[in-house]
């Protein structure tokens, strides 16, 4: 099924690629073949690979993975400036994939090694840390997307190896102390909420005075922060978090995505025949935006036959991770499916502009050989935990 | 939380392609297909003897699709030997491209029929190039008829606004002044549509269909009554160094049939844009060559406006065309504490109103308008609409003016500031009238006719053939024809003010008259017709600064010429006649010739 994925995914890539405006997305569907193959020879090899290696192996590949990302600040290449792919001649990297896989296995060895999950903040100090280490490495590059899997990452492993949800929202609120701490007001109202929280959940004294102490630090940080980012930092953030206000054309992404889907109706344009992506009005239509290449040409019906096998294929990883009995195995296996579900549901929604307009690609579906080949060796691990349990 | 996330992700899709399919699908369409307008040609313009007076010549323009810079530049210096593009040129439109690097460059809006054949012939080089149809104005003898005729442009932001042109878009070409501007309702046509698919980027990929989808409409031809070779005569005798102009009327269809003012200019400067140092140079030009001069401006009508002032006095019954003023012209007349001044210092002795309208008699004509009335001179000249625009098929006609009543006086120069002394100024043509050389030559059809003139037209049309206006002399065809005798002696008989420039073979009625005016000499005029007893032109010329002595009136050689070229076209001169009179000497008169 989901080797079906992928050729259908390879399709739309195809599809993509057949535009009337000279592109670079006109031969890329060749390219994704190649790391399709790349990818298949990773799953059977992962696939083969006991559960056990790969916990023994996690710290090695983390610390590979970690000097991957900062090799790619020194001499990474990227989109408008940015320094994410490493350039490898034929070939270009994303080590960021590569770091949130290893990151994932790191995790899930510290949780399933705990005897018993942590409750308070203190305890978590080392999860939290091996998450902060990519993600600030990340964000510098910077890949906003990437930083709010690692963010995913976090939540969903400590979740499953059973942080109380009260704690959960304890290690977010600095977060989002920081967005909030745009307005006053609504800051304020969100300090009072916290207070009232800690003093009805009543954690630690001391981390509760601590957590409302960097709540309050992060909250007033934000515009001296936001005040010394460069205008285009700041345009590519406000693109993220409201991208209506887009000054540079994000409304413009939208508008054409949801053109391009309302105009394929019930059954589609057909394939290969959407004049909206035809005439290169899509933007980035064989990456972020390849799912409305999907409503514009397959319409409604190929939208429903695209979502049901994602939402099989998400459903069989949450499945799998229920399944074991065993904690590595079931951290890996739920952190993997809530990577992949952000994923859908951030990248599917924006089209239609339920989410904000992130970079954030289409498993299966959107070119990109570094991500294919990660989704492809997740898949491996979860086969293989599938195996194991 | 899945199930959740799926089934709203469902409903955004099930909302966007089923519930608004509809209305996403038509901006897809809009957002692909732009309409790009197909200019129509416009309606051709012919004389009267079937000379072309504006055509359309079949014109081009090239653009280059969007691209890289290396590839416009290198197409464009392709392109440089078939347009004939200077490096500085290049260079230009090089500027131009990095202004706009997304829109296509439109390299040359002017390309000849050969230049644009090349290119297709090399189509496989100039894949980027795109070549248009874009007709191009012609005027053919321009120089000529540029009053007449007026010029096209380009819409105007302020055109855009007006209502006559609505549903007109930016980029069109249009009529400006003169008959384009007033006939561009029929001239104009209305301009196709042909549908480009374009890209995100604006680039055209490709044309829809073979042709456009909505065909032009070619603009209607519009026949003139202009004469195009009397047009030519006249500017090739215009005294030279002189501003002025000339209009002639068919009596029987009131089609026009000269409309001459000089100085001229070339109205195919003005197509396709005019360059702002031919601009400049037009407007600063002390001489105003833009300004037309027969519909566009005024002038006292001096003498030739005694002829108004005795068909009103006749009408009335003041006088009768033998009668005798009390006072005879000794060279003035005392009147309140001023001595009124005849043109002529000997004086004219004791005439009779036949022998003042010959010789142009002041003396007797201030007597004349005193015994008048100021009221009904006043009531006469509204009745027979001086002051007045004649309605002729041009843009903005000028109306001249006469005093209305005496009211206009006390507004004017307040209660106190006039007096009754104002009848002797107006009697002789002078003091508050301006007429246009248009309104004295239609008030000389009504003299020449006896019926009321016909208001006067450049398009020969039979709706427009019998528009007259709603007055005439009203005289008995007995008191008219007397009048007529007065201006045929005015021509042909001993002292009459034009015998000098008499025409051997035709019988030309009319009269001479001198402008006085601020601006140095006086301006010369002569307003007439012939035959005088079955009239087939009515001339009204003026030169400015045409009247410098008293032997020198050129507007009356001038017209003689005019008319007898005319005549000669209807009549051709048997082989044995021999010139006439003036005919061989323009310009000068060896005798007396004031007024």
């Amino acid at each position: 099924m989901a080797l079906l994925l992928s050729f259908l995914g390879l399709a739309m890539i195809f599809s993509a690629g057949q535009v009337d405006v000279p592109s670079v997305a006109t031969g890329i569907w060749r390219h994704q073949l190649l790391w399709l193959a790349v990818a298949l020879t990773a799953f059977v090899v992962v696939s083969r690979v006991p559960l056990r290696w790969l916990e023994w192996a996690a710290p090695g590949a983390y610390a590979a993975a970690l000097g991957l990302l900062v090799l790619v600040l020194l001499v990474g290449t990227g989109p408008g400036g940015t320094r994410s792919w490493l350039d490898l001649g034929p070939a270009r990297l994303q080590p960021a994939e590569f770091a949130k896989l290893a990151t994932i296995l790191l995790l899930a060895r510290i949780l399933s090694g705990e005897q018993r999950a942590a409750e308070g903040l203190a305890a978590l100090w080392k999860p939290v840390l091996v998450v902060l280490v990519p993600l600030a490495l990340v964000l510098v590059q910077p890949d906003l997307g990437s930083a709010l899997i690692f963010g995913v990452i976090l939540i969903a492993s400590l979740y499953w190896a059973g942080v109380p949800l009260a704690t959960l929202f304890l290690l977010v609120s600095p977060g989002i102390s920081l967005i909030l701490g745009f307005s006053a007001v609504v800051w304020g109202i969100w300090i009072v909420v916290l207070a009232a929280f800690l003093y009805v959940h009543r954690p630690y004294l001391g981390e509760s005075l601590g957590m409302l102490a960097l709540n309050i630090a992060t909250g007033a940080l934000t515009l001296p922060l936001w005040s010394r980012l460069e205008p285009y930092q700041q345009d590519r953030l406000l693109v993220f978090l409201n991208p209506d206000a887009d000054p540079r054309g994000s409304g413009w992404h939208l508008v054409q995505s949801k053109v391009a889907i309302g105009s394929g109706g019930l059954l589609g344009q057909g394939y290969l025949h959407g004049p909206q992506k035809r005439l290169a009005f899509l933007p980035e239509q064989h990456t972020d935006f390849i799912f409305s290449v999907v409503g514009e040409e397959l319409g409604f019906v190929g939208v429903l036959v695209f979502l049901a096998l994602l939402t099989w294929f998400l459903a069989r990883t949450l499945r799998t991770a229920r399944s074991t009995p065993e904690p590595f195995g079931g951290i890996v296996a739920f952190s993997l499916f809530g990577v992949w579900f952000a994923h859908v549901l951030i990248n599917i929604g924006m089209t239609v502009g339920l989410m904000p307009i992130t970079g954030l690609p289409l498993p299966f579906l959107s070119y990109g050989g570094s991500f294919l080949v990660s989704v492809w060796v997740g898949l491996a691990i979860v086969e293989r935990v599938s195996a194991e349990a | 939380m899945l199930v959740t996330s799926v089934l709203l992700l469902t409903g955004a899709f099930f909302r966007l392609q089923i519930l608004h399919s509809s209305s996403y699908e038509l901006r897809s369409e809009k957002n692909r297909l732009r309409a790009i307008s197909v200019p129509a040609p416009r309606g051709t313009m012919y004389g009267r003897n079937g000379r072309l007076v504006a055509e359309n010549l079949p014109g081009y323009s090239v653009s280059l699709l969007p691209g890289r810079e290396d590839t416009v530049r290198a197409t464009l210096s392709r392109l440089a030997p078939i347009l004939g593009l200077s490096d500085e040129e290049q260079g230009a439109l090089m500027q131009k491209y990095r202004a706009l690097p997304q829109r296509p460059l439109l390299v040359s809006d002017d390309a000849t029929f050969q230049e644009v054949s090349s290119i297709e012939e090399r189509r496989p080089e100039f894949r980027r190039a795109v070549v248009d149809m874009r007709p191009r104005r012609r005027y053919p003898d321009g120089r000529v008829v540029a009053h007449v005729v007026g010029y096209v442009g380009e819409i105007s932001e302020a055109e855009l606004h007006n209502p006559d042109f609505a549903g007109y878009d930016a980029g069109r070409i249009v009529g400006k002044a003169g008959l384009e501007r007033e006939y561009e309702d029929t001239l104009g046509g209305e301009p196709g549509v042909r549908y480009v698919e374009v890209n995100a980027l604006g680039s055209i990929v490709r044309e829809m269909g073979p042709g456009p989808a909505v065909a032009p409409v070619p603009g209607k031809d519009l026949s003139l009554g202009l004469d195009m070779d009397l047009q030519d005569y006249a500017d090739s005798i215009f005294p030279a160094g002189h501003r002025g102009g000339s209009v002639a009327l068919d009596p029987h269809t009131g089609e026009v049939l000269l409309f001459y003012s000089a100085p001229t200019y070339d109205p195919n400067d003005f197509v396709g844009g005019v360059d702002l140092e031919t601009w400049n140079g037009l407007r600063t030009d002390s001489a105003k060559p833009l300004l037309n001069r027969v519909t566009g401006a005024t002038y006292p009508p001096g003498s030739t406006w005694k002829p108004a002032v005795a068909a009103m006095a006749m009408r009335r019954g003041v006088v009768s065309i033998d009668e005798h003023m009390d006072i005879p012209c000794r060279g003035a007349l005392r009147y309140g504490i001023r001595v009124w001044r005849c043109w002529k210092p000997d004086g004219h002795g004791s005439l009779s109103l036949a022998g003042a309208i010959q010789q142009s008699c002041d003396v007797y004509f201030y007597q004349l308008g005193m015994k008048l009335g100021l009221d009904p001179m006043m009531a006469g000249a509204a009745r027979m609409h001086f002051g007045q625009p004649t309605g002729i098929d041009l843009p903005h006609e000028v109306s001249g003016y006469f005093p209305a009543s005496r009211a206009w006086y006390d507004k004017r120069y307040g209660p106190r500031g006039w007096t009754e002394s104002v009848i002797l100024n107006l009697a002789i043509g002078q003091g508050e009238n301006q007429e246009s050389l248009l309104q004295n030559a239609v008030f000389y059809e009504a003299v020449a006719t006896g019926g009321p003139p016909i208001v006067p037209h450049l398009v020969r049309s039979r709706a427009l053939a019998s528009r007259r206006v709603d007055w005439s002399l009203d005289l008995p065809e007995r008191e008219r024809k007397q009048l007529v005798d007065a201006l045929v002696a005015v021509v042909n008989a001993e002292h009459g003010t034009a015998y000098p420039w008499r025409l051997r073979r035709w019988t030309v009625a009319g009269k001479t008259g001198t402008a006085q005016n601020p601006h140095g000499e006086p301006h010369s005029w002569f307003v007439g017709f012939a035959p005088a007893q079955d009239p087939e032109i009515v001339v009204a010329s003026l030169v400015e600064n045409g009247h410098p002595d008293n032997t020198t009136s050129l507007a009356v050689p001038f017209t003689m010429s005019v008319i007898r070229r005319y005549l000669e076209e209807l009549y051709p001169v048997p082989a044995d006649t021999t010139p006439g009179v003036g005919e061989s000497r323009p310009g000068r008169a060896p005798r007396t010739g004031r007024r």
